[in-house]
């Protein structure tokens, strides 16, 4: 699945939001059309730009557009794409997913192990923000769930409480899940000012990877996150925000992982869901799979302790990333197919599997990098 | 503001060191010598850590480090028992964790007793109160007196008060508890006060119509079974009835009508029942009951003036050994059976919260926790210590129900007892590694040693304590599958 794709861009001086239409009758506010030959008797006033894969032949004067574009397949009526002034065409949000993110921006002040997304070190941040107030604006109201993500999405500061206020106005019937390392709240005017937003559809999901700080620290390469973190889930919860923790599963973070249980259950015993991941072979994740990778078989003795451990606490408890097959079957219970589809893969062999649709899957970049143990389950094993 | 990072290339985990020079600094801990081979090191807020005897010495001595001992350390710095710097960086972590084991001070008392009658048609030789009377002018609560314990009831700062009437046999003041309930009812919906009542009874004078109101007004029952017929009714006596035949009816009619887990039961251990910690633990299975209290006698008293109910704290720890024993194996079967004294501790030592068990707390439960109005209009600290006053022992009565709710709660009895209710700071406990799953309790002290401070080399109280809650410990700790249940007895699931 295609996020972007990218043309020649005419009249654009600066990044533009809109919806995606092919059909030239529309007349919401913020179309793009999408078309082939522009037709002649076209209201042009209807669209605030012109998406073709076609030449500069007949392009409107002074009517944004992005020509000779490859394709448009990846879209559908409604997605909402942002057009810039380079010709890329990125797509922001898709009417036909559950899995949409809001990009809050690529700064980051951790800079993790196994990052699928790596940070970047430019302020991007009045431009995604902007961007991102225009989108908000876009959103169908009906949308049941949507991500914000970094980077490190409180480093905006009060364009971070800004965006949410937005959401909160604009889509208050939507689910918001935001992906933070929670260390901006270890100051308690931070999640003082959260609080005041009053959002009970937020969720914080907040990554925890060891209960001893030297080995969190190390894994999100950051002096003093762990003390940080673990204060912010403090004042989070000081606030009655509702908060998931997030655990990435790999050979930094196996050997506490048990203690790491017990360590949410008797120091954040307030959270509302714990999240197991399996490692992403992505972003810095190949750089560093010397420091990172074990087998997910190897580690399901201590996975399965943690997770039994939790849930019999009465802690809502999911695994993430995972196949079926690696798994021992008291365990499945916790699986989620959690890959967004546009990540979303199988094995070939996994074609023959009687489970598949049961499964989770794979990460598209995983299909290189997985257990030794994935195997379909047949009907004679059954 | 967290600033975004200057340079992105990884280092190493020793980079992350934030240790000084090799040093620590000790957390405040304690710890106890479980068996031959182990040691349990018990942090601040009841975090423990089971080590090999002998570890404490290197942990003190410094002896501990990071590359000799790198999980040990880990689990020292992660569970609040040594810290890197003066001040622990997560020390309002630690205090979070402390009020949240304190919690239940939060609201002041809850439970409040009212000894609607001492009559009794039973003749337990073990109960120190009964009366075989028709008295009813001197042994039955009077209305004014009632009056007036609601209304103190109702002073309570709890936003959730509990109103439980014990006896004597409280059904034989059946039209009191009505006149009380009623109005309870009405002043706690007036008032915004969420309000739980609770009748104590053996059941023998249960009937349909009883339960019927009970229903309406969403009463508990708490009743007596001392385990199988012959145990029961021998410990039990009614004159010309088997005590036994008439609360099984009781509880069954009592479940039929207002639900299962509306009926509850208790046990006491007589001397008789020390022989049968199996047929005990059995009765309560069959009858269909979640659990069962494993309750000792009351070591003091009237309870004692007999030589059949005096037995030794070995004896007692010897018969919960062997029916926690019985009980793990319905377990091990596959049924959910608990011991509900096993509970409140495991409570304690396995999770960040506490148990509103009265009689384990710290400061203890009385006038924290529980008050008792007496049927003749006296207060007093404990349900113990009206037993007490029946042997002319007033030591623990607070007042009466004319006095003033400041006198009674905070007058210069309850300063007196306020001494000596907090084992933190009681001789004998306050270096010990059970303290944060244990509790005071004055009242025991006083009546058995004749000093509330109470001496801990001869306490019984002590030494029950000290030796269910190592051997739970131990229990859980050799074998992985006993842990499995104690956690499936303490989740709040």
């Amino acid at each position: 699945m295609n996020l972007k794709t990218k043309g020649v861009a005419k009249y654009i001086n600066e990044p533009l939001v809109g919806r995606i239409t092919r059909d030239v009758s529309s007349t919401g506010e913020n179309s793009f059309l999408i078309c082939e030959e522009i037709p002649a008797d076209i209201n042009t006033n209807s669209f605030e730009a012109i998406l073709t894969s076609k030449d500069t032949s007949h392009l409107v004067e002074n009517k944004p557009a992005v020509y000779a574009v490859p394709n448009f397949d990846h879209l559908s009526e409604g997605d909402i794409v942002a057009i810039n002034e380079d010709g890329n065409i990125n797509t922001l949000y898709r009417v036909n997913s559950f899995h949409n993110v809001l990009l809050a921006t690529e700064r980051c002040n951790s800079n993790c192990l196994m990052c699928s997304q790596p940070p970047k070190d430019r302020n991007d941040i009045p431009r995604l923000y902007s961007i991102n107030q225009k989108l908000i604006s876009l959103i169908p109201k009906d949308c049941i769930e949507l991500g914000i993500s970094g980077g490190e999405p409180t480093l905006m500061g009060e364009m971070f409480f800004q965006t949410l206020e937005n959401l909160k106005e604009q889509l208050p019937e939507t689910e918001i899940h935001v992906l933070t390392n929670g260390r901006s709240f270890a100051w308690q005017s931070m999640a003082e000012r959260l609080a005041k937003i009053d959002y009970r559809r937020l969720m914080l999901g907040v990554p925890v990877y060891s209960d001893y700080y030297q080995v969190h620290d190390y894994i999100v390469q950051a002096r003093d996150a762990f003390n940080q973190t673990i204060l912010g889930l403090h004042n989070l919860a000081r606030y009655n925000q509702r908060i998931e923790i997030r655990v990435v599963l790999h050979k930094q973070s196996i050997p506490r992982l048990t203690k790491l249980a017990k360590y949410i259950f008797k120091n954040l015993p307030f959270v509302e869901h714990v999240a197991f991941m399996g490692l992403e072979f992505i972003g810095y994740t190949p750089h560093n799979i010397e420091k990172l990778w074990i087998d997910p078989h190897d580690y399901i003795e201590e996975l399965g302790e943690a997770v039994e451990f939790l849930s019999g606490q009465g802690i809502h408890v999911s695994i993430y990333n995972s196949q079926l097959c690696v798994l021992p079957e008291n365990l499945w219970q916790y699986c989620r197919k959690s890959i967004s589809d546009w990540k979303n893969e199988y094995l070939p062999e996994c074609q023959n599997c009687l489970k598949l649709n049961d499964c989770g899957g794979l990460f598209r970049w995983n299909l290189n990098k997985h257990s030794d143990y994935i195997k379909p389950f047949t009907a004679i094993e059954m | 503001m967290i600033e975004s990072k200057a340079n992105r290339k990884f280092k190493e985990a020793a980079f992350y060191n934030s240790q000084n020079d090799g040093g620590y600094f000790l957390l405040p801990f304690k710890f106890h010598r479980l068996n031959g081979e182990k040691e349990i090191l018990v942090n601040e807020v009841g975090d423990y850590l089971i080590l090999p005897t002998g570890t404490t010495a290197t942990i003190v001595n410094r002896q501990i480090s990071k590359e000799n001992n790198s999980e040990l350390y880990g689990d020292l710095i992660a569970n609040f028992f040594i810290s890197e710097e003066a001040i622990h960086p997560l020390i309002d972590v630690l205090a979070t964790r402390y009020r949240t084991k304190k919690h239940f001070l939060n609201y002041f008392t809850g439970l409040h007793i009212f000894v609607i009658s001492l009559r009794c048609e039973h003749t337990c030789f073990y109960c120190q109160v009964s009366r075989v009377t028709e008295n009813r002018d001197q042994y039955d609560m009077s209305i004014q007196n009632i009056d007036r314990g609601i209304e103190i009831m109702f002073k309570s700062p709890n936003p959730h008060v509990t109103m439980e009437f014990q006896g004597g046999e409280a059904l034989l003041a059946f039209d009191n508890i009505k006149y009380a309930v009623e109005k309870s009812e009405k002043i706690a919906g007036e008032i915004g006060k969420q309000i739980t009542f609770v009748i104590c009874t053996n059941l023998a004078l249960v009937n349909e119509e009883i339960l019927y109101y009970c229903k309406e007004h969403k009463i508990l029952i708490s009743t007596s079974l001392d385990g199988p017929q012959s145990i029961h009714d021998s410990n039990r006596h009614k004159p010309h009835a088997s005590s036994y035949a008439l609360a099984i009816k009781g509880i069954k009619l009592s479940r039929e009508i207002l639900g299962e887990d509306q009926v509850s039961a208790l046990m006491t251990t007589t001397t008789l029942s020390l022989e049968h910690p199996i047929e005990i633990v059995d009765e309560y299975y069959n009858m269909g009951f979640p659990g069962i209290f494993l309750r000792n006698i009351s070591p003091y008293g009237f309870a004692l003036r007999t030589e059949k109910s005096k037995y030794s704290t070995d004896k007692f720890i010897e018969f919960y050994k062997k029916a926690l024993g019985r009980i793990l194996e319905y377990n091990f079967q596959g049924h959910y059976f608990t011991e509900d004294l096993a509970r409140i501790y495991l409570t304690k030592i396995l999770t960040p919260f506490n148990t509103g068990f009265v009689d384990m707390q710290s400061p203890a439960g009385l006038i924290n926790g529980v008050i008792v109005f007496n049927y003749d209009g006296g207060v007093y600290a404990t349900d113990e210590s009206r037993m007490l006053a029946e042997q002319k022992d007033f030591t623990f009565k607070l007042g009466t129900l004319n006095d003033e709710y400041k006198d009674l709660f905070f007058g210069a009895k309850a300063q007196e007892i306020a001494q000596v209710w907090s084992n933190e700071a009681l001789a004998g406990c306050s270096e010990c590694a059970f303290q944060a799953y244990c509790g005071a309790d004055p009242v025991h002290h006083h009546a058995t040693q004749g000093d509330m401070y109470g001496y801990r080399p001869t306490s019984a109280f002590c030494q029950k304590n000290m030796e269910i809650i190592r051997y739970l410990i131990e229990l859980m700790e050799s074998e992985p599958k006993i842990k499995k249940i104690f956690e499936s007895w303490i989740s709040k699931k």
